[in-house]
Parts: structure tokens; sequence; C-alpha cells
């Protein structure tokens, strides 16, 4: 095994394109428990914790762009407010010592369906900026996960940056494990409101081979809520509109049987967890749109 | 590959990390009954306390264990040529090269093989071990090794293990249980038979059955199982290591190496927890074996994963009861079957039967019974010792009962079971009266009369406190579904070694005057496992001895048996034999000051004499002389063995005989909310009620308490070692998925301590460490149905089952 | 490889280590400083933890390599980590009586003479939060570092800083009492 130390962005790209077998660690909440239990042994380790952009995030316009490697207890404390799925997903991570190394580009690189941060992107909307000496590319959060820890990277490529669109309305997410804390996901779901688009997008984890949408969900509420002229008059979803989103949630699921959990369980879950936290986030919307009503 | 530097601090020759001797002091009297402080605590908190995974030699090797990758199969070659000449490897051993002509070992029945030979019989039974100069080194030579196995059928249930064509876990088997047990895939069998069970169902009005299944508990203790073995010039070898009992260790590792016992020298190193985990050996033997084979010290130290194969595990049991009662609410008769399954090695199976059938009534005056506890031989992991073990089982079982038939009855669950409570004077279904207070009705009253927590607890003026509710951090609802339920439970649990062992203790004191003060010195094999024996033994020393100064030397086997730090027993028998040789100490040392001072003053003919303040003082308080001055430059010491009351044997048809020597009551009230929908479990408060006779040590017992009840809560609602039941393998051997319970699961624990004084025993004492974990997981369970109206037989319960979706 | 970092305030180097070596590993089995724990090597229990950088972390999940130029303290360096912080700042936060939940008292342990504790060291002595101590030199560091930034915490607040590190024997209610004992004292400047 050989250990890399690129000082750069630059340099780490080059060791890539020359090693393409190079396993990139920088939290090492994932990789260094595969090496110690004797799962995994890279030809090269290649460690990312030198490179001071990684750690980085702007908050911009319209988006976030949060560095790979902003450990999730930097995103629980300082941007609440923009990306508010994904710091309540962050403090679901593991421990407060494994937020205070991991950061979502491991949850990427990974791209283990159990990963906390995938449910939380997918509802806001994001970009994985990755990049490769053949230069860089921004890939939809949508096309990203291609199968059981299986990713949309080349292999000469290494993820960067994440832009993750700033939130418009309020966002959820919950998480059950058979644990009150330090747990992996039995299954996840994400929930965002998107006032300025009029949509909701949602995520579930570890429920089917890869993170996924509730597509089929969200088209339903989307036309319901619009139907219903919810947008506006911020009226209470009524229960049938909340139960069918539920059950479309449950729906969009393919989860298997596991030490963890049994697929009936994570689909009873994810539909439960989908009606909370439409509820969650829409009478924060109502309370939000009351205020707005009556500063007007 | 890698090569390693020394640390600094090591010095030639010796190992790092050995233990050394602790000399407490104390500003009060420091005596029994009060809460001084661990002798060991400052070196635990600065990190200098050398656990068995922390020593350290020069020129040390690292041992590794290649262990079988299926449950049961033959195995039909081993080549470890490739691993053998791996560079930095200096050592790789099968079957073939075991010294000498045992090669088994076992805690009652030697059936274990120390390498496998021909066969394998549990997923991750050791086939191969390697010494190589870097860990990494050893794991990669392991992974060389190559073995060729051919599959056989797996026995994983009673069914498959009693079939008519069941594979033989064990052919040929010549124990001293095979004459009395009905088939050769049951370890051990005992049946309870007392009364007329028929003609007290005819009187019953309700009759009441259950079918229950306990998961397969770990002990998850922290400290990973490790040791070092240092290779001495006399060909002998020196362990250091840690276990529960060093003597035990030492009977069943001395005839593998083909050593005297005299030549295999064993030191306690840190122990990093037990509950029951290390009664077997894991990593000793094959230790020795590469020390002796390399010349070398050999350190092995398993990581989590291994750990969870590097064990036995508790009992996974089936439970069948029937329970009647009369409409007052009296119950009628108890029958009951538990079938415990054992895993491919006997281990502690015997014993385990022994509990669960002679307590598988519980704490209850029952006149009428019909009970059967077997153990399997499966090719399942092998279970054995942990906490409370067969009783633990048992009570899960009875207490749903008990619940089942009040709820029948109409009544009150605490009043059903006050009714019905045992006291001293009742005979337990062995035909053993019960010779010391037994306040389980009282136990019962003062846990149900606590105060209960508040309702709500999560809510505040910002909303709902996540950490509070179940599910946690994980933010699966904010107060939607959760419901609260109560529940209790009682229970009983045998103290000491029963059914006729021979249970004793040794302890060797010594007192002279160091430093111009008077210092005892405690000299014992008992394991220190973190249940805080060391503090004990220096109270008992200066509550007899009068001396602030006592001196903890290290454990070892240059002492005699201590005994195991498990049964609850070691403050009883381990504490009444310090006691024991401190009296006798006592006396000599006042032999000494009646030759020396006799003559100058009557009181030392005529007085009852005492040992107070480093002085010796009459009874009327009249000082007598300094014990700096009796003793001057002479050492008084005494080493002595002591036993408790002998037991007897059960009858092997009928289960009578007065086989326990103490028995341990604790009850709890658990206070749940069940987010009902998720089926996510927040146990709100575990409030628990026990007698301890008398507390050595209160703020200790407090500890045991607490976390006692913890692991009964974990195996409530979350730890189980789960078996693929069509290849015996174990799917979940790690941290990421056994879960034990974190400081956010565990909920405040109020304790009521009781002192009623058992006159059989040292200062009235009573074994504390094992019967909170009994009554923990029957009373969650209980809160859980009460919240939910669900039936829950089995535990754990995982959140599967309060959903319906199994 | 070779690796340079600062443990405890003092420069540490390391030859020939393996690639695949944790911090953790170097630590014990190459510095001589076995405080920090090897209990699960998968970040599931917390009794490795040290501070890198001043961010607790699991050493067992820290690459050896990366450490390089760090610095570490682990539970052996806490009493002085402790003192220098102790040096120049003020406390405030609960009164001791409110958190006084535990019952200790009576003797003291003489073998802790001559050693200077942390204050939550000392805590966790006195509160009987160690039994086995495994688990003990992890929760130190955690709850040093939580003390450190939160010196006023609720139950809810120690008990989420605190859930990463597993305890099998106490049961936490006194690792409770002792962290509540260490706040009081620490706001009350004792």
């Amino acid at each position: 095994m050989d250990f890399l130390r690129p000082a750069s962005w630059e340099e780490a790209l080059a060791a890539k394109a020359e090693h393409p077998a190079a396993v990139p660690i920088a939290g090492g909440t994932d990789v260094m428990v595969e090496i110690n239990f004797d799962h995994r042994r890279p030809e090269y380790l290649m460690d990312l914790n030198r490179i001071g952009d990684l750690y980085e995030w702007e908050v911009g316009a319209e988006s976030v762009r949060l560095g790979a490697s902003v450990p999730y207890s930097r995103i629980m404390e300082h941007l609440r407010a923009e990306l508010p799925g994904l710091a309540l997903a962050s403090h679901t991570v593991a421990s407060p010592q494994i937020r205070n190394r991991g950061g979502v580009g491991g949850n990427l690189g990974t791209a283990s369906p159990a990963g906390d941060a995938h449910p939380a992107l997918l509802a806001a909307g994001a970009e994985v900026e990755v990049e490769s000496v053949r230069g860089a590319r921004r890939i939809p959060i949508d096309d990203f996960y291609t199968g059981v820890k299986r990713n949309a990277l080349a292999p000469d490529e290494l993820i960067r940056a994440v832009h993750i669109r700033k939130a418009d309305g309020p966002q959820q997410f919950s998480k059950v494990g058979t644990r009150n804390a330090m747990v992996i996901a039995v299954c996840a779901f994400g929930l965002a409101l998107h006032p300025e688009t009029r949509t909701v997008r949602t995520g579930i984890g570890s429920a089917a081979p890869t993170p996924v949408r509730a597509k089929a969900a969200e088209e339903f509420l989307n036309a319901a809520l619009e139907e219903g002229g919810f947008w506006d008059n911020g009226k209470i979803i009524t229960p049938s509109v909340a139960k069918r989103f539920a059950d479309l949630c449950a729906a969009a699921c393919n989860p298997i049987d596991d030490v963890r959990g049994t697929a009936g369980y994570r689909r009873h879950a994810v539909g439960v967890m989908a009606r909370r936290t439409l509820t969650w986030t829409w009478e924060s919307y109502r309370g939000a749109h009351r205020i707005t009503e009556g500063a007007a | 590959m890698p090569s390693h530097k020394l640390p600094a601090a090591s010095a030639q020759g010796q190992p790092t990390g050995v233990p050394t001797r602790i000399t407490q002091g104390s500003g009060t009297r420091g005596g029994i009954g009060e809460s001084t402080l661990r002798p060991d605590g400052t070196l635990k908190v600065t990190g200098e306390f050398a656990y068995s995974s922390d020593l350290w030699h020069e020129d040390m090797l690292w041992g590794q264990i290649l262990r079988s990758t299926v449950a049961h199969a033959e195995i039909v070659s081993i080549d470890t040529s490739e691993a053998l000449a791996t560079p930095g490897v200096y050592a790789v051993m099968t079957y073939d090269d075991l010294p000498a002509d045992v090669k088994h070992y076992g805690l009652e029945i030697q059936d274990t093989p120390v390498l496998a030979h021909g066969k394998v019989r549990h997923h991750g039974e050791p086939v191969a071990i390697v010494a190589a100069d870097h860990p990494e080194t050893a794991r990669r030579a392991a992974a060389k090794i190559k073995v060729e196995y051919r599959d056989l059928p797996v026995v994983t249930d009673e069914a498959s293990a009693l079939a008519p064509d069941a594979v033989l876990v064990h052919e040929n088997r010549d124990d001293h249980h095979i004459g009395h047990v009905p088939h050769p895939n049951i370890v051990h069998r005992q049946p309870i038979v007392r009364g007329d069970v028929a003609a007290a169902r005819r009187r019953a009005d309700v009759i009441v059955e259950g079918e229950y299944t306990f998961g397969m508990q770990d002990q998850a203790f922290l400290g990973p199982e490790s040791g070092l073995a240092v290779p001495e010039e006399d060909g002998g070898v020196h362990l250091y290591i840690a276990t529960q009992w060093l003597h035990s260790d030492l009977r069943q590792i001395a005839p593998v190496l083909g050593l005297p016992e005299d030549k295999v020298r064993m030191t306690l190193a840190g122990v990093g927890g037990a509950f029951g985990g290390r009664e077997d050996l894991s990593m000793q033997i094959h230790a020795c074996l590469l020390a002796l084979r390399t010349g070398k010290p050999v350190k092995i130290v398993y990581n989590r994963f291994e750990s969870f194969f590097g064990h036995v595990h508790r009992h996974p049991a089936k439970l069948f009861y029937e329970h009647g009662a009369t409409r007052d609410g009296k119950l009628t008769h108890v029958k009951c079957r538990i079938v415990l399954d054992g895993g491919a090695y006997a281990s502690a199976s015997p014993a385990v039967v022994g509990n669960a059938s002679s307590l598988g009534v519980g704490p209850y005056v029952v006149d009428d019974v019909e009970i059967e506890a077997i153990a399997l031989y499966t090719n399942n992991p092998p279970c054995g010792a942990m906490r409370g073990f067969g009783a633990v089982q048992a009570c899960f079982a009875y207490e749903a009962q008990m619940d089942k038939v009040a709820k029948e009855l109409g009544l009150d669950p605490v009043e059903f079971r006050q009714r019905n409570a045992m006291e001293q004077g009742t005979l337990m279904p062995t035909g053993q009266p019960v010779d010391s207070p037994a306040p389980v009705a009282e136990l019962l009253r003062r846990v149900k009369a606590m105060p209960m927590p508040p309702e709500r607890q999560w809510e505040s003026s910002e909303g709902a406190d996540v950490r509070q509710l179940p599910g946690g951090l994980s933010n699966t609802t904010h107060g939607e579904g959760v419901v609260r339920g109560v529940g209790y439970a009682v229970g009983i649990k045998n103290v000491g070694f029963s059914e006729g062992f021979d249970d004793y203790s040794t302890a060797r004191v010594r007192m002279e005057v160091v430093g111009g003060e008077p210092v005892a010195t405690v000299h014992t094999a008992m394991a220190e496992v973190g249940q805080g024996g060391v503090t004990v033994h220096a109270q008992i020393a200066r509550t007899e001895l009068g001396v602030a100064q006592v001196t903890i030397h290290p454990a070892n086997t240059q002492v005699g048996s201590a005994g195991s730090t498990s049964a609850s027993r070691q403050t009883y028998v381990t504490g009444g034999a310090v006691r024991n040789a401190c009296e006798l100490v006592r006396e000599k040392v006042l032999e000494l000051g009646r030759r020396r001072f006799g003559p100058y003053h009557p009181a030392w003919a005529t007085a009852e004499l005492l040992l107070e303040g480093g002085k010796v003082v009459t009874d009327g308080g009249e000082v007598l002389a300094d014990l700096v001055d009796v003793l001057g430059d002479e050492a008084v010491e005494v080493e002595e063995e002591w036993r408790h009351r002998p037991t007897e044997p059960f009858d092997l048809r009928t289960g009578q005989g007065n086989g326990h020597v103490q028995y341990s009551f604790a009850a709890h009230r658990a206070v749940v909310e069940v987010d009902t929908e998720l089926g996510l479990v927040k146990v709100v408060e575990l409030a628990c009620a026990q007698d301890v006779g008398k507390a050595l040590n209160p703020l200790s017992v407090v500890g045991q308490i607490q976390g006692g009840t913890t692991q009964g809560l974990g195996v409530a609602v979350m730890e189980e070692i789960v078996v693929d039941p069509k290849t015996a393998k174990v799917k979940n051997p790690s941290f990421t998925d056994y879960l034990i319970p974190t400081i956010l699961d565990t909920p405040t624990i109020p304790v009521d301590v009781l002192e009623l004084a058992d006159e059989h025993a040292p200062y009235g004492l009573r074994g504390v460490g094992e019967a909170p974990t009994l009554s923990s997981t029957p009373a969650v369970l209980a809160a859980i149905r009460d919240a939910t109206g669900l039936e829950l037989n089995r535990t754990p319960v995982r959140p599967e089952h309060l959903t319906g979706t199994v | 490889m070779r690796l340079n970092f600062t443990v405890n305030g003092r420069p540490q180097e390391a030859d020939d280590v393996w690639e695949g070596e944790s911090l953790l590993y170097v630590l014990r089995e190459r510095l001589g400083l076995p405080g920090s724990k090897n209990a699960c090597e998968q970040g599931e229990c917390g009794s490795c933890t040290v501070r890198l950088d001043g961010v607790p972390v699991c050493s067992c999940l820290v690459a050896a390599g990366q450490a390089e130029g760090r610095e570490v303290v682990t539970v052996e360096g806490l009493a002085d980590f402790a003192r220098q912080r102790a040096c120049g700042t003020a406390s405030h936060g609960t009164s001791l009586d409110e958190a006084r939940q535990w019952q200790a008292g009576g003797a003291d342990s003489r073998t802790g003479e001559g050693t200077e504790l942390a204050p939550v060291q000392q805590a966790f002595i006195d509160a009987g939060a160690v039994q086995c101590g495994f688990c003990t030199p992890g929760l130190l560091v955690a709850a040093d570092e939580m003390l450190e930034r939160n010196p006023n915490p609720t139950d809810a607040d120690i008990r989420e800083a605190l859930s990463g590190n597993l305890c099998r024997c106490t049961g936490y209610e006194k690792i409770m009492d002792a962290v509540r004992l260490a706040a009081a004292r620490q706001s009350e400047g004792v």
C-alpha cells in the first residue's frame, strides 16, 4: 500500500490520473473501517485532508457550493438556514466524533444507499461537481447514483464539491434506526417544499438499491397542491392527500430484507415518515405563509 | 513489509503494562459500608491502567487466528506452505502441531478442540494460528492458508437436532451427562417435578399458556479478548491475560501445552469488562502455543469482528409455559419447558440448564410444578455464561405469563405478583427452603411507590426535543404516535456456584509496618473485571484490621484460586475469604501483642480486643497498644481457603435438592414511550428496587444495579446476534449491526437499595451483580405491551414486531 | 513511511509506519501511549477518542498519514491540556448543589496523590463513573471537550455529546453524575 499526500487539488487530480485505483480518504469513516476489518487493501490511499479548498463552502444567490470534505458538524452549525434538510440529516450521522470528520463527499463517493446525506440532497436538488485532469463537470444528483455502492464517477475523477439549491421553503429529514443515536439508517426520508417553483421533492434512503426520489408521489402531490390552491390559501393538507402521498412514497421503495430490517417494515416506515415530514414542512410553510400574509 | 519501532519506555526483558501493587490510604475509616473510591480509579482516568491489549514486550510477535468460514464441514485439507513462506512469519500451527496428548479443553466438558480437527462445528471456529512481526503480516499470512471444506448439514434448532436422522454435532460423547440425556444432541437435561400438577390443574380457574423466544445476546464487553504470552527460561510460559478466573484457565491451558501447572504462570492483566464472556478460554492457549513454538513473546488482540466469534454468547431460548390460578389470584401450578441453544460446544450449558430449571418459576409460591430444561448441541455459535444465565431467559417468560394471568383474572399485575410472592421459608420447586429474607412483595411495593416520571418531558417552549422522544436524534416523531406504557417485573437469581460445586476462594493477607505505618496487603487471584472487588477488599481489610493503608497485590496464580468472577459471587466468596484471612491475621497480631505487652495490662487476657485506628483497643474503647509497636519488625501473614455452605446436586429425575447457596432479588418498573406507528421505543425511566443484604460499598452497588439494568434494557429492544437459520452463519458480527444502548437510549435509573441481612453470608451481604439484569427485560417488554396492546412473545422486540411488518 | 506530529504538546516521530495503520495503532503500539482504547476500530464506540487539532475524532478512523504535522491530545495529556486551558478562562454555570445527584463522599484514594488530574477526570473517580474503565479515556476526552464548548450543559446536551461513546458497565447514570459534577465544579472554580 502507498500513501499519497497531494498538497493541492491539481496534485490530487494528477495522482488520480496516474493511479485510477487510488482510494481517496478524507474523513476516513468508511475507508478506515474497511482497512481495519481487512475488507479492503487498496494499492494506494490518497489523503485529501491537505486540500483546504475541500473544507470550504460558499453561499451564492441560488445555491451553496459545499466543499466535499466540509464536516457534518459544520453543516449542522453553519448551514441550517440555507440547507435545513441537509443540516438535519447531518445531525443524524453516526456520532459527534464521526460528524467531526465525515463529509458529504464521502457519502457520495461510497454511494451506499444508507448514506444519510442522499435523501436530503435529492430533496433539495443538487449537482455534484467532479473533476479529473480531463476537465470538470457537474452531475445532477438524480443521475449520480448508478447502483448499489456505485456512482457516476469515472475512475480518474474526484468529487470536489456539491452545489445544493438554497432552501426556498421548509425541509425535513427523518431516519429510522433501531437505536436512538449512532445508528445506520434502516431507512430514511427527506422532503423539501419549493414554494418558488410550487413543487415538492423527496429523497428515500436505504429502501432501494440506490437512494431514490419518490417521483410518482411528488407528481401526485404537486398536482394536488396546485389543484386545491394550497400554495396560496395555506390550508391544511387533507388527510386523504397526505395518505396518498405516503402510500406513493412507500410504493417508490424497492427494499430488501436484511439484518437491519425487513422490506415490509422499510416500506411501511417510509410511508409514515413521508406523511410526518409532509405535515411538519407544510405546517411550517403555513406558519410562514400566515406571517407573510399578515405583514402584507 | 512494515517493521516496528520500539516504544522508548520499554525495559529490556520485561513486558510493559505489567500490573503493579496499588496502595490506597483512607482519610476516613474507609471500611465496609462506606462509598470508598476505587483504588485503580486514578490509573484508569489517566490512561495508565494497562489492559491486556496494552501489554507490550520487546521483540514480541503478533498472533492471528484463522477461523472457519462455514458452520459445519469436514476439513479435507489445510495447506499452510504459502503462509509459512511469508517474510516476517515465525510460525503457523494447526491441530497436527499441538504438542501434547490433550488437545481439547472446556469448562466442564472438554469438548472444544484447541484447533479444529477433521471438522468444524460452528462459524468462526479456530482452524490455524500464525505468529508474525506485525499484525498486518500475520493477517496476510493467515489469509494465505488454504483450507478445503466439505459441507455437512447444519443443526440449528430443536427440530433439526432431535430429528430421527439428525446429524450428531459430537460423535462418541463420553461426558458424564450422556447417560441421562435422551439424545446425543442434548448436552444436559434437568427435570423438576414437585407436587401433583394434574390435581392442581383441576383446581385452576384460569389456565394461561404462552410460547416465548429469547434472542442471542452478546456480552459486548468493550475490551477485546487479548493477552501476552512470554516464554520463560525454564521451558514454561508466563501469560498476562484478561479473564474471569485465572485458575480455571490454568487448569485448561497446562495440559494442552504439555506442561505442569507450575510452569504456566498467570497474571491478571487489566480487564475491560467480562459479563460471563471471559469464563471460557479464548486466545489463551493459542498465544502460549505460539510463544513456546517461536521462543518469543506473542501478543494476540481480537478486533471487534473476531470478538463476536471469540467468546460464547447468552443462550437463545424457546420457552413454553402453562400457568394456572384460582379466581382469588393464587397460582395453582406451573408447567414449563425451556429449550436452550448451547451451540457447538458445551461451555457452561449444564449450569445454565440448572439455573433455568430451578429458577424457572420465579420468586413465587407454587407447590405444584413440572419443569424441564434442556440445552442443545447445534452448529450455532457456542453459548455459555452471561450475567444472570438461565435465570434471565426464564424471567422474561414467567413474568410475561404473570402479566397474562393477572389480565385474565382482572387483577393489577403488581397485586397479583404480591399475592404469590415467595418469602423467607418458602420452598423452591427443588424443595429447598429459602432460608434468608426474600422481600419480593416489598421490592414490588417500593418500586411501584417511586414517583412517576413526568409526562411528555420532551415538550419544550421551542417545540419537541427529539432527543427525548423515540427515534432520538433521527427526528422521526415530534410526538405523533407516541404512547406511554408502564410495566413491572421481579426476578430471582442464585448467588454463587451451585449443585454441589466446591465453591471456594483463597486469600492471603499480610500485615506489617511500612514507613512507620501499619499496612495490610491483600493478595487474591480474584479477577477484577470492573465490578470493584479490589475496592471492597481494601474496605474489608480496614474494617477487620483497623489500618488505613491497604495494598492490593496484583492477581496471579502465585496464590490459591479465588474462583470465578461470576454468579454474583466474588464479594460473597472472595470477600468472605479476605475477611476470614483478616480475622486469622488479627488473631496472630493479638497473640503477638499478648506476648509482648500482656504482662503489663490485664485487659490483654480478659477483654474482647479489636484493631481500630492502627491500635489495639478493648471493646470498652481503651487503647492497649499501637499496631506499629505490636508488630515491630515482624510481618504477619495468612493464606487460607474459605467456603460457603455446601450445596447438593439436583436429582436427575425429580430435580429435588438443596442446590443453591443464596438467592438474590430485584424488581423493576419500566416507563416507556413507544412510537406506535414506527415501532420505535424510548425507555423513559427504569426504576429498580433490590435487596443487597448489606451494601459493602453503596456507590458500587448502585453502579452494578444500573449497569445490569441497562444490559437488560439492551436485550429488550435492540441486542441480538442474528444467525442465518439456513447456514448457521452469524450475520451481524460488528458494532454497526449488533447494537448496545448508547447514553441516549438509557433512561434515568433510580435505585432503591434494601439491606436485609442474610445471616449465613459474610456481613449479611447478598450478591448484587446479576439480579437487575433479570427483571429489567420483562419490565420493559411489559411496558411496551401496555403501550401497544400487543402480545410480544419474543425479545428483543424490533420495530417490525410493533408494526406488523415481520 | 515516516510520520511526524505532535502528541500532548511533544513532537513525535514514527518510522516504518505501514500505510494502512490508524492513528490509534501508532499511538498505542509505536508511541507507547495505550490510553486511547481499541474497542471496536470501526467508529462505533468512541473508546479511541482523541482531539485532532482540537476536534474530537475516533483515532481508529484517522489514517496514520493523515496525522502528519497535526496536533493530537490523548487522555494521557488531558490533565496538562486542562491546566493550560484553565490559565486564562473564567467559568460560570450551574451551582454545585443543583448538579450534585451523585452521592460519593467517604474516603479518598491516596493512589491519586501526586497525579494532577483534569477536573473531569477527578469527577469520574468521585462519582463512581469508572468500572472496568475501558470506555473511560474516550469519554473523558469527549466530555472535556463538551464542557469546554458548553460549560453549562443540560442533561440532554450531555447525552447528545456523549452519544458516540459506548459504556457497557455503568448504565451511564454515574457518567451523567460525573459530567454534571465536573460542570458544577468548573462553574464554582473548585
